[in-house]
Formats: structure tokens, C-alpha cells, sequence
């Protein structure tokens, strides 16, 4: 059951994607990229890695729709139409894509009883019957991640901290006032290419 | 019981990501997002009876809440076109 609800899951994944590729209506795509966070954190529940549902739900579908927002209201809500569609970025990614699950060929398959981690003589049956004592609070995983694992967690929230900077220095903090609402000058703005831009812009 | 629930909720939310997908105005979509959301919800929760361990609830509860959330600043930038705007810049400036 619960592996026929991950494949539901994860085809409600792959349509979503598709449509979020599709659309046009760059507002829309961001709603839709709410709907992507929650299945897949869905699915992370359903799969019994609560923590990593956690993270997905609280920054996919809580602060990148937030950020996604706050970068929507400096551009326009339309994807500007292109003419031609790439090949070349196309194959890129095609190729990255295929490299990508060919790595994920080494990992061991999902719940298997022989990984590196099960098959350690001491590892789990250290961290069982030790890591109350050791650490502290009752959740085993919490204790791995935040202190067996501490560098690995820090090391991730310094990549978390960095992409925040980034986006606020790209999107500037600074606020515009309510009576001078164009951001010609604002520091992220792709520049206006003609009046009637930035007058829809406002609307 | 809890099977026929599980599935009866996937079938809902295959229709509200139909909607979703296929809503011709932003608040169809938005509308079907936040359904979406309260049925990946029910969906947490449903399993979590349905595996026999409903220890699961509170992260249905902060689902709910980020839900919530992203729906409000969604519906904020509707109104405003701008996530930062508000009474209090007029004092700022």
C-alpha cells in the first residue's frame, strides 16, 4: 500500500512539473511550485523520513514560494515568449539529468538490509542504546543530525545561509516607497524595455 | 476502512491538481492549491491511522500551518502586487 501511495505521489510529482514547465503565467507556476513542496514532502511522510518532509514542506512550500514572491514583484508576471527553444540547453540538461540517476545507481535501494549503514557491526546498536546518554533528547534521528551528524547539519545551513544573502543582495533590501512605485532603480530590476512594461507592471 | 480512505483521497487529489493545472483564472489555482494542501494533509494523517502509528500528527498540524501561510502571502501579493508594502511605509518615508 504504502509503496503504490509513493508512486501516486510521485506521478502527481511528475505532472506537476511538467505543468509548472508548460505554464506561462509566472504567478501560477509559483502557486503550482507549492503543490510540488507538499507532494514531495508528502511522500517523504509516506516514506518515513520525517525530517527531511519537515525541511521540504518548511522551506519549499513555506519561504521559497515567500522568496519566489518577493523576486515576482521586481519583474513582470509573464514569461517573456522566446522564438526558438534550445537544443543546446536541452541536451545539457537532458545529459546532467541521465549523469544525476546513473549516480544514484551506487546508493543502496530504498529500506535494503545490506547498506553500509545496517551491515556496520556497531553503528546503530551505538547509536540506540548510547546516544541517550550521550546526547540527550529521545528522537535518535534528532541526536544524529545535531550532533553525530553536527558538521554535516552546520554545513547545510551555511549553504541555506548563502543563498539567502544572494537572493537579498540580488533583490536589494532596499523598500520603495508607495508614491514612486516603477523600480527602474531598484538593484535587481531587469531593465524596462519599453513604458508599457513597467505601466503593466503595475496593475 | 483506512485503505479505501487513502485511495478516495488520491482520487481528490487528482482532481484538485486537475483544477490546478488547468484553472483558467490565478484564483482557480489558488483555490485547488490550498484544497491541495489540506488533502496532503488528510493524506499525512490518514496514514499515519493506517500504519499504526499516528505519532505523525503534529507535522500534519505545521502542514497545515505553512498552508496557511503561503496561501496568505500568495493573496497579499494579489492585492498589493508586493510583498512589502503596507501603512507602515508612510512613516518610513
Amino acid at each position: 500500500m504504502d509503496t503504490f501511495i509513493v508512486l501516486v505521489l510521485l506521478t502527481f510529482l511528475a505532472i506537476t512539473a511538467i505543468g509548472i514547465i508548460v505554464l506561462r503565467d509566472l504567478l501560477g507556476a509559483v502557486i503550482l511550485l507549492g503543490v510540488y513542496s507538499l507532494t514531495a514532502a508528502g511522500a517523504f511522510v509516506v516514506m518515513d523520513a520525517v525530517d527531511v518532509a519537515f525541511t521540504e514542506a518548511a522551506v519549499g512550500a513555506g519561504i521559497s514560494t515567500i522568496l519566489f514572491l518577493g523576486a515576482l514583484s521586481f519583474t513582470r508576471h509573464e514569461q517573456k515568449p522566446r522564438g526558438h527553444d534550445s537544443w543546446v540547453a536541452l541536451v545539457f540538461v537532458v545529459v546532467t539529468g541521465g549523469l544525476l540517476i546513473y549516480g544514484t545507481l551506487d546508493m543502496p535501494y530504498y529500506g535494503s538490509a545490506d547498506s553500509p549503514s545496517q551491515t556496520h557491526p556497531e553503528l546503530a546498536v551505538r547509536y540506540i542504546q548510547e546516544s541517550g546518554t550521550e546526547v540527550g533528547p529521545p528522537n535518535i534521528v534528532t541526536s544524529v543530525l545535531a550532533s553525530y551528524r553536527g558538521y554535516d547539519t552546520l554545513g547545510e545551513t551555511v549553504v541555506v545561509f548563502a543563498a539567502g544573502v544572494a537572493v537579498l543582495s540580488l533583490l536589494g533590501l532596499r523598500r520603495r516607497r508607495p508614491e514612486d512605485e516603477a523600480p527602474e532603480d531598484a538593484p535587481g530590476d531587469i531593465p524596462a524595455a519599453d513604458p508599457q512594461d513597467s505601466q503593466r507592471r503595475k496593475v | 476502512m483506512f485503505i479505501a480512505a487513502t485511495i478516495a483521497l488520491l482520487i481528490t487529489m487528482a482532481l484538485t491538481l486537475t483544477r490546478a493545472l488547468l484553472g483558467p483564472t490565478l484564483f482557480d489555482r489558488l483555490l485547488a492549491v490550498n484544497s491541495f494542501g489540506t488533502k496532503v494533509v488528510l493524506l499525512i494523517a490518514v496514514h499515519g491511522f493506517m500504519t499504526g502509528r499516528p505519532d505523525f500528527l503534529d507535522i500534519a498540524l505545521v502542514y497545515s500551518l505553512i498552508n496557511f501561510i503561503g496561501t496568505i502571502a500568495v493573496l497579499k501579493f494579489f492585492e498589493y502586487d508586493d510583498l512589502g508594502s503596507g501603512a507602515y511605509q508612510e512613516d518610513d518615508f
